[in-house]
Parts: C-alpha cells; sequence; structure tokens
C-alpha cells in the first residue's frame, strides 16, 4: 500500500502585502482578479489541495503564471505559504522555525533548478558535494559520495572540470548529481530539463527514469511540457490561475480533460501515442475469458500492441498481474481509439 | 535694503564648527585611540616595504607581474621601476606604497562589510548610498583640515582622508557583486540548507568575487591619487615632491615624481585587476 509524501491543504500564497484583508476576500468568494484591482495583491496560489504518493513522479503543469513555480518552492519553504498546511511524512513543515527549514533541507529534500544554478567557482565534484559539505560532512566522505553518483550519470571524467567547460546538458546532469548526492526522499524539479533542447531534454527524461528504476524516490517535477509529463509523470496536475484544475494519470487526463484549458495544452500532441493496451479495450470482460492466446498486460503502449496484432485473426487479450483478462483489444477497436485521438487534436487547432 | 547674497539665512557652517568643536573638546581621548592604532600599522606597513632592498622588491614585482600577466609585463615593471630608481625617487616611491596599502586595508576592512550589509538590506543600502555620494564627490581639502584638527599633522589624518575617499567603490562594487548573484544560485543556497552565513561565504561571496576584486583595484586607485593630496596635511611619500615642485615652480621636480606616481598606478592597477579574472571568475562572468 503507498502511502502519501507530501499533503498539500488548502494552501495559499498572496504577494504584496495586506494579506490578512486578500483572505478574508478570498474566502467570502471574491475572484483573484477583483483582489488585485482592489488591493494591488497578487494571489499566487489559490486553495490548492493535493497528495504526492512516497515514491511516484508527480508533475506539475501550467502555463507560465500560472503559480507552479511559487507552489514548488512552497513545498521547501523557499517561500513561506500565506495559508494552508504542507505536511510531509506526517508534519506540517509550514510551522517550522528556521533551525528546523535548515535541518529539513540538508536532510530529506533537495532541488533541481531551471538555470542549473551551479556554483561556477566550484569544480563538477565540489558542486556534486555542495549539499553534503553544507550539511557538514567531511571531505573524504563526500567527495566520494559525490564521485558515486557522478559515475552514475557518467560523469566522472569531468570531476575535476569547471561548469562552464561542460555543455548545457551535461550542466543539469550536475545538477541532478548534486540533488541526488544528499539521498534525499524528495525531490523538487522546477523546469529541470526545459532549458535543454528536445534530443537532450529526452536523454534526460531517459536518466531520470533509469535512476527511478534503480532507487525509487518521491519527485516533485513541475513542467509546462505536456509530453515530458506523460512520458515522466506517475500522476498530473494541471494549474490555472493558481488553482489546480485537474489531477490523474496520464491516461485519466487525456481521455477526460476537464475543461479547455487542459484539452489546449493537447493541441499539438498526438495523444493516441500515449495510449495504452487498457485503453484499447472492445469487449470488456469477453465470455470466453481465461481461454490461452495472445494477451498483453494492461499497460502496454500502443507500438506494443500494434505488433502483437499484425497478422493475428484472433482479438488479443488484455491481462492483469494475476492473469485476470480484462478484455479484448481487435484491429477495429484500435483503429476507431487512434481516430478518435487524431480527431480531437485536430479539431483543437 | 539687505544683500541677499551674503546674508546667511541657513548658517550650516556656523553648525558644523559647532559640532567639530565639540568633538574636539569632549572626545579628544577617543581620537587619540583610533589616531595612535592607525599610525602604529602605517608605520609597520612602511618599516617592512623600506626593509626590503630594492632589487629584492623589483624581483618580488616582476615575478608577481610575470606570475599574473606574463613577461612582457615583468619587463615593463622592471623598465619602471629602474626608472624610479634612478630618477632617485625609490623611497618615496615605496613611502606612498606603504601610504597606498595602509589606507587600502583601512577601506576594505570598512567597505566590504558594509558592501555586504548593504547587500543583504534594503534599508541599510538606501541610507548609505547618499553617504558614499557625499564622500566621493565633497572636495578632498573640506576633510583634510579637520582631519588634520583631530589627529594633528603627519601620516594620520592622511590616510583618513584617503580612506573617506577610496572606501566608496569597496562598498559599492560589494553590493552590486552580492546583488548580482543570479537568483536560482541562491535559492540553490538554501535549497541545500544553507544558514546565513554559509549563503554568504559558500554563495554569495564567491560568486561576487570579480566584482569585489573589481572593487579593491578602484580603491587602490583612488588611494593612490588622494594620498598625494595627503602630503598636503604631512602625509610624506612622493607627494612632498610634487607640493615642493609647485611650490618652487619646478616643472621639471614635477614631471619626474609626478612620472613615478603614474608608474606605480600602472603596476598596482595591472596586478589587482588580473585577480578579478582567475579561470574559475571568468566563468562567473559569463553567469553559468
Amino acid at each position: 500500500m503507498q502511502s502519501a509524501k507530501i499533503v498539500v491543504k488548502n494552501l495559499y500564497k498572496v504577494f504584496g502585502g495586506k494579506s490578512a484583508d486578500v483572505m478574508r476576500m478570498l474566502k467570502s468568494g471574491e475572484h483573484k482578479d477583483d483582489i488585485f484591482k482592489k488591493t494591488g495583491s497578487v494571489v499566487g496560489v489559490n486553495d490548492v489541495s493535493f497528495a504526492v504518493e512516497e515514491g511516484e513522479i508527480f508533475v506539475l503543469m501550467g502555463l507560465s503564471g500560472s503559480g507552479k513555480s511559487t507552489l514548488i518552492r512552497l513545498i521547501n519553504r523557499l517561500m513561506d505559504p500565506t495559508d494552508g498546511q504542507i505536511i510531509l511524512d506526517g508534519q506540517d513543515i509550514t510551522k517550522f522555525n528556521y533551525k528546523q527549514l535548515v535541518e529539513l533541507r540538508r536532510r530529506d529534500m533537495s532541488m533541481v533548478f531551471q538555470s542549473f544554478a551551479l556554483m561556477p567557482h566550484r569544480s563538477v565534484l565540489d558542486n556534486a558535494a555542495f549539499g553534503l559539505e553544507i550539511s557538514g560532512v567531511d571531505r573524504k566522505t563526500r567527495e566520494a559520495r559525490g564521485m558515486e553518483v557522478l559515475e552514475q550519470v557518467g560523469l566522472a571524467p569531468f570531476a575535476h572540470k569547471y561548469p562552464h567547460e561542460l555543455s548545457g546538458g551535461m550542466q543539469q546532469r550536475v545538477g541532478l548529481v548534486r540533488a541526488l548526492a544528499v539521498n534525499p526522499s524528495l525531490m523538487l524539479m522546477d523546469e529541470a530539463f526545459s532549458a535543454l533542447d528536445p534530443l537532450k531534454r529526452a536523454e534526460m527524461q531517459d536518466i531520470l527514469l533509469d535512476l527511478q528504476r534503480e532507487q525509487r524516490r518521491t519527485i516533485f517535477f513541475v513542467s509546462h511540457d505536456l509530453e515530458e509529463a506523460l512520458r515522466i509523470g506517475t500522476r498530473i496536475a494541471i494549474m490555472e490561475g493558481g488553482r489546480l484544475v485537474q489531477v490523474g494519470t496520464p491516461q485519466q487526463i487525456i481521455e477526460n480533460p476537464a475543461d479547455d484549458y487542459v484539452r489546449n495544452f493537447f493541441k499539438s500532441v498526438d495523444t493516441s501515442r500515449y495510449l495504452q493496451a487498457k485503453d484499447l479495450i472492445e469487449v470488456a470482460n469477453p465470455p470466453h475469458a481465461g481461454r490461452p492466446g495472445l494477451h498483453v498486460p494492461p499497460s502496454c503502449s500502443l507500438p506494443d500492441v500494434l505488433q502483437q496484432l499484425l497478422g493475428q485473426s484472433e482479438p488479443l487479450q488484455v491481462r492483469d498481474d494475476q492473469g485476470q483478462c480484462l478484455g479484448l483489444i481487435t484491429p477495429s477497436s484500435v483503429l476507431s481509439k487512434i481516430s478518435q485521438h487524431r480527431l480531437q487534436s485536430t479539431a483543437t487547432h | 535694503m539687505a544683500d541677499i547674497s551674503t546674508q546667511d539665512m541657513l548658517p550650516i557652517g556656523d553648525w558644523v564648527n559647532k559640532v567639530i568643536h565639540f568633538m574636539l573638546d569632549h572626545n579628544a581621548g577617543a581620537f587619540d585611540a583610533i589616531g595612535n592604532t592607525i599610525d602604529w600599522f602605517a608605520t609597520m606597513v612602511e618599516f617592512l616595504l623600506l626593509g626590503i632592498p630594492p632589487l629584492v622588491m623589483g624581483a618580488i614585482f616582476a615575478a608577481v607581474g610575470f606570475w599574473r600577466l606574463g613577461w612582457k609585463f615583468a619587463l615593463f615593471v622592471c623598465a619602471a621601476l629602474g626608472l624610479i630608481w634612478a630618477t632617485g625617487f625609490w623611497g618615496q616611491t615605496i613611502a606612498t606604497l606603504a601610504l597606498t596599502l595602509s589606507a587600502t586595508c583601512v577601506s576594505l576592512l570598512l567597505g566590504v562589510p558594509v558592501g555586504i550589509w548593504c547587500a543583504r538590506n534594503k534599508l541599510v543600502g538606501m541610507l548609505v548610498r547618499p553617504v558614499l555620494d557625499f564622500m566621493q564627490t565633497m572636495p578632498a581639502f573640506v576633510y583634510l583640515i579637520p582631519a588634520a584638527m583631530f589627529f594633528g599633522l603627519g601620516r594620520v589624518p592622511g590616510i583618513l582622508a584617503t580612506v573617506v575617499f577610496a572606501v566608496p567603490p569597496a562598498v559599492r562594487l560589494t553590493s552590486l557583486g552580492i546583488r548580482m548573484v543570479n537568483k536560482e544560485q541562491v535559492e540553490a543556497g538554501h535549497a541545500f540548507g544553507c544558514t546565513s552565513w554559509q549563503l554568504l561565504f559558500k554563495v554569495q561571496l564567491p560568486i561576487a568575487l570579480p566584482s569585489i576584486m573589481a572593487g579593491v583595484n578602484q580603491t587602490i586607485m583612488m588611494a593612490l591619487s588622494m594620498v598625494i593630496i595627503a602630503s598636503m596635511v604631512g602625509a610624506g611619500g612622493l607627494g612632498n615632491d610634487v607640493l615642493a615642485s609647485i611650490q618652487r615652480l619646478d616643472v621639471g621636480l614635477g614631471f619626474e615624481s609626478g612620472l613615478a606616481v603614474v608608474l606605480l598606478a600602472i603596476i598596482l592597477d595591472r596586478i589587482t585587476e588580473s585577480f578579478g579574472h582567475t579561470p574559475t571568475t571568468r566563468a562567473a562572468e559569463q553567469g553559468s
């Protein structure tokens, strides 16, 4: 059974003073635009509640100005929330004092930044060991740990170079290593791969997924790129104007977008690529379930399903871990699903 | 009808005189203590520098020049110091160097911490800024005289007047350097659990170093130009010769002593500037 790593309850962040007035106005139901006109204060995060499960990659998506960068900074208290609770491993960290906060950041969490934010005066190894140095780990131990993680991402030969001697992709790998070296249970990633070109971005996503397979951590990932979210996200949350619009698995969001804002994210994305076997089922719980034949797991990807289906006259079974047949896939069910998604994405153009 | 131009409607001058006299009458002990400390320090520096034989001193400068900027600059240093020695201004030049270094040390000791404070506290920054403008633009002669009244003639008022003139760039460029540190780099410091001091010493100051070094360079140059003027209150060094050349209308002497100042300035400027461009600080300038 999974348990919640972070529970966020009714979180608010108001910029620009008069927060008590603004909170009263928000709770009496006034719109944030009216509040801005009356008080000049900006509501960055507006009554947000969600939970992040242990070991998942939770992707927070939104356009710029939607409040996602603010929300991620509330979670490690780089910004102080105006109201609400953030419960991490059962403790409400909004109540933490300065000393507890420093301890928390050293022990439990780390962060990867969009601009990499490496220290230019430190070598790659010293950057990698930065977090450990800050928590007072001795040089030998922290350098050994730094090298270990640098090796994991293939950067060991560059340990004694300086950040400016590395390409952007490599610099962000150092940023990732710096965050991993402290062995955090929670990693915050703020548009971590957005500054990289598409090829490097895909490469970094692979590295991240590989690292997750080796050792599962809880990752809170902010992105504005839907393809990235669909690729790495266990679950995706979509944020607009300081509010959460929808939270769900990639399939749930593709299948049932909550509103036009969410649907607009799919404009340039061919969502049919993210279909899985369980989305392609034509006949659920068929009468002749359990008989022998070709079968695939529910999370099987579309290309794999197509390969299995090619040249088959029999429908393909979808079976779960227990061998239970969930339904059948036929060539016509796959075609109709794909065309449905294609039409959807062209219709919104 | 009264002549408006001579009517002293707002006698700021009188008030300043009263404050100065009050301070002279009531805080003489404090001024003596400050004066003695600075005098002791400056005497030490001069004693040490004058204790080094000219050839050894020349070799040290040439070696540093070679290390920082290469053999061409080392050659220039040798030629420049040789010229100063041959024109007979070696002793005065070293005395000026000692004054400059003493004033620079005091300026940095005050200026860098104040600069850090300004960067971290908006209110302090706002209050300090006009004070810096005042220190930089108030004509030097105006505070040379009260400095001499407080500390007597000699090295001490010269150094203090120089400090007043040379502190502003140290404050400004330290503060600027820290404020220019990328927001996400500061956030990274916080996110990995830096305390306030760790943030300052492991993130902000190292990244601000090129700017701070530019401030050090500016402070040295300001100090050097001011210690010449400070000879008017008996600070000594090359300024004495410059002053003598003015009094005697001896253009040749003025040129020789002035040339020594210029050569010393070029050597100090190039060497201190080079410390702002180490391989790692170059990276900071690229803002990676």
